[in-house]
C-alpha cells in the first residue's frame, strides 16, 4: 500500500495548472460542471480556490451510460444542474478519477443537449491507465499505475481521501 | 402471490400492472427515478439516450388522449422508437386475435406493450402471454387499475407536501366506485404510509372493499373534508354507470362537487388534485380546477417524468440470475 497522497496538495497544485491553462487559451470566465459523485467534491473544491463567478454546475451520466442494457438504470440518480446557459460557452469538466474514458464521453454527450459549449476542458484528481476512447485530462492531479483488477475510490466529501481496493478473488 | 408477474427473479420490475402488492422501496424507486427525470426537461434537446433502439407500442383498446400522449412523449423523450397502434382500424376488426396481433408484433422486436383496455385483467393477460424479452405497462384497465397515473399522483403529492406521507391526510373525492384511478391511488397511499385516506362519496359510489382497505368513508363534504392536506376529485364516469346511481350532475355538484368554499373546509395550504377529464360544474368548480391550491396541470407534466422512470426500470433490469453486475 502506497503512502496516502496529499489531497489538499494535489487540490492546490490542480488549481494552478487549471488558472495557467485557462489564462493560456485567453479563457476569462469558464462554468465549472463537476461529475457526480467523487467529480462534484473535487469541482467544489476547485471552484472554490479559483473563486469562479458561475456557479457550479453538476451531472449524474446515469441516462447517458453506455452499459444500461447490460446493468439497467442506477436506482440513486441524482438530477443534474447546470445553472447556466451552455451556449457558447467554456466548460470545465471534472471527475475524480479518468479511467476507461466512458464516463467522461457520456459526459461530453450529455453536456451537448444542453446547448453547444465553445469549448470543453477535462480535469481530474487522478489519471491512470486503461483507456478504451480517444480522450486525456487537460490538468490531472496525480497519476497512477494500477493493475486492472485495482479499483480508485475518492471518499468525501469532507476530508477527501483517496482508497484503493484489489478486487482479486 | 397474483403479481409475481410484474417481477423478474432478482426483484426488479418487469412489468407495471398493479401497484398492489409492491414494496414500499419500488415505489420509492419510481418516485427517485422520477425526480431525476424531470430535468431533462431543462434541457435545449429534451432527450436522453436510455433507451435508444428500443420499441415501444401503444396498444389503446380505449379511446385517451392525455394518456396515452404522455407515454408517447415519455418514451420519445427516453429516446425509444414508439408505434401508435390505432386498434378501430387495425386487423382486430377483421377477426385477427388480440394473440395473433401480439405475436406479430413481438416478430417485429417490440420491447414493451403499453396497454389501454376497457376489460379489467386485460394488461394481465397480456402480460401472462408476451415473450420473455417483452414487458407490459398497464395504462388503465377497466375499474382495476391505472397504476402509473396512481404513482404520478403520489409523486405530485410528494413534490408539495415532502416525502413523509404519514403524516398527510388525504381525501378522494366522488366516483370512486368505477374509478381505477382511484383503486391504485389507494394501494399507493397504503404502501406509502399514508396518515389518514379517506373516501367522501353517496353510498352508491363507494365499492364494498374500501373500508377493507383501510379508508375511512364519509358521506358528506363538510367533515370529509376537515383538515385534510390533499383533496383528490375524481371524474364522475357517467358512461360506465348502469342505473340510477346519482340523481343528477347538478344535484351531485351541490352534494359532492368542490367549490370555493367546500375547499374552505379542508386545510389551507390544501393542494386540489383531478386525474382529468375534468367535467367543470360536475365535480369540480372551475374557479378551483384553475385557482392556486389546484396542481392538476402539474399532474400531466408529473406523469412524463413517472411513466419515464417505470419506463426504463422495466427495460433497463439486469439479465436474469446474472447476478451482481459489473
Amino acid at each position: 500500500m502506497t503512502t496516502q497522497p496529499d489531497i489538499e496538495q494535489t487540490l492546490s497544485a490542480m488549481a494552478a495548472g487549471l488558472r495557467d491553462t485557462l489564462a493560456a487559451r485567453g479563457i476569462g470566465n469558464p462554468c465549472m460542471v463537476g461529475i457526480h459523485t467523487g467529480g462534484v467534491w473535487v469541482a467544489r473544491r476547485l471552484h472554490a480556490l479559483l473563486g469562479l463567478d458561475e456557479p457550479l454546475g453538476t451531472l449524474d451520466i446515469s441516462f447517458y451510460r453506455d452499459d444500461f442494457s447490460r446493468i439497467g438504470v442506477h436506482p440513486q440518480v441524482k438530477p443534474s444542474n447546470l445553472p447556466f446557459d451552455v451556449e457558447g460557452r467554456h466548460i470545465v469538466l471534472v471527475d475524480d478519477v479518468l479511467y476507461t474514458g466512458r464516463t467522461i464521453r457520456a459526459a461530453l454527450n450529455e453536456i451537448f443537449d444542453y446547448g453547444r459549449p465553445a469549448s470543453v476542458m477535462l480535469a481530474v484528481l487522478v489519471e491512470r491507465g486503461g483507456r478504451e476512447l480517444p480522450i486525456q485530462a487537460d490538468v490531472a492531479g496525480l497519476q497512477m499505475d494500477l493493475e486492472a483488477d485495482q479499483q480508485v475510490k475518492l471518499t468525501g466529501p469532507d476530508n477527501l481521501a483517496l482508497t484503493i481496493q484489489s478486487h482479486a478473488e | 402471490m397474483p403479481n409475481n408477474i410484474q417481477l423478474d427473479s432478482n426483484g426488479n420490475l418487469r412489468h407495471f400492472l398493479t401497484v398492489e402488492g409492491l414494496k414500499r422501496q419500488t415505489l420509492t424507486e419510481i418516485l427517485d427515478l422520477a425526480e431525476s427525470f424531470i430535468t431533462v426537461d431543462a434541457q435545449s434537446v429534451k432527450k436522453v439516450p436510455l433507451l435508444r433502439g428500443k420499441t415501444i407500442a401503444n396498444l389503446f383498446f380505449e379511446a385517451s388522449t392525455r394518456t396515452r400522449t404522455t407515454f408517447e412523449l415519455a418514451a420519445k423523450r427516453l429516446s425509444a422508437d414508439v408505434l401508435n397502434i390505432n386498434i378501430q382500424t387495425s386487423a382486430t376488426t377483421k377477426g385477427e386475435s388480440l394473440l395473433d396481433m401480439l405475436h406479430n408484433l413481438e416478430a417485429m422486436h417490440c420491447d414493451m406493450f403499453v396497454v389501454r383496455h376497457a376489460d379489467s385483467g386485460a394488461a394481465h393477460f397480456i402480460a401472462r402471454h408476451v415473450a420473455p424479452h417483452v414487458s407490459v405497462v398497464n395504462a388503465g384497465d377497466g375499474r382495476h387499475a391505472h397504476p402509473t397515473q396512481g404513482m404520478l399522483d403520489m409523486f405530485t403529492i410528494r413534490r408539495h407536501k415532502g416525502p413523509d406521507f404519514g403524516r398527510l391526510r388525504v381525501a378522494i373525492v366522488g366516483d370512486i366506485m368505477h374509478s381505477r384511478v382511484a383503486r391504485s391511488q389507494i394501494h399507493a397511499l397504503n404502501i406509502l404510509g399514508v396518515g389518514e385516506l379517506r373516501a367522501i362519496a353517496p353510498k352508491t359510489l363507494v365499492p364494498p372493499e374500501a373500508e377493507a382497505l383501510g379508508v375511512h368513508v364519509f358521506h358528506d363534504m363538510a367533515r370529509g373534508l376537515k383538515d385534510v392536506d390533499v383533496v383528490i376529485m375524481l371524474r364522475l364516469q357517467r358512461e360506465r354507470m348502469q342505473g340510477a346511481l346519482i340523481p343528477s350532475g347538478s344535484e351531485f355538484f351541490q352534494l359532492y362537487g368542490l367549490s370555493a368554499d367546500t375547499l374552505a373546509l379542508a386545510k389551507p395550504d390544501a393542494i386540489v388534485m383531478h386525474p382529468g377529464p375534468i367535467n367543470r360544474g360536475i365535480e369540480i368548480d372551475s374557479a378551483v380546477a384553475d385557482g392556486g391550491q389546484s396542481v392538476i396541470l402539474e399532474q400531466v407534466s408529473n406523469g412524463i417524468a413517472v411513466r419515464m422512470a417505470v419506463m426504463s426500470m422495466c427495460l433497463g433490469r439486469a439479465p436474469e440470475a446474472a447476478g451482481e453486475g459489473s
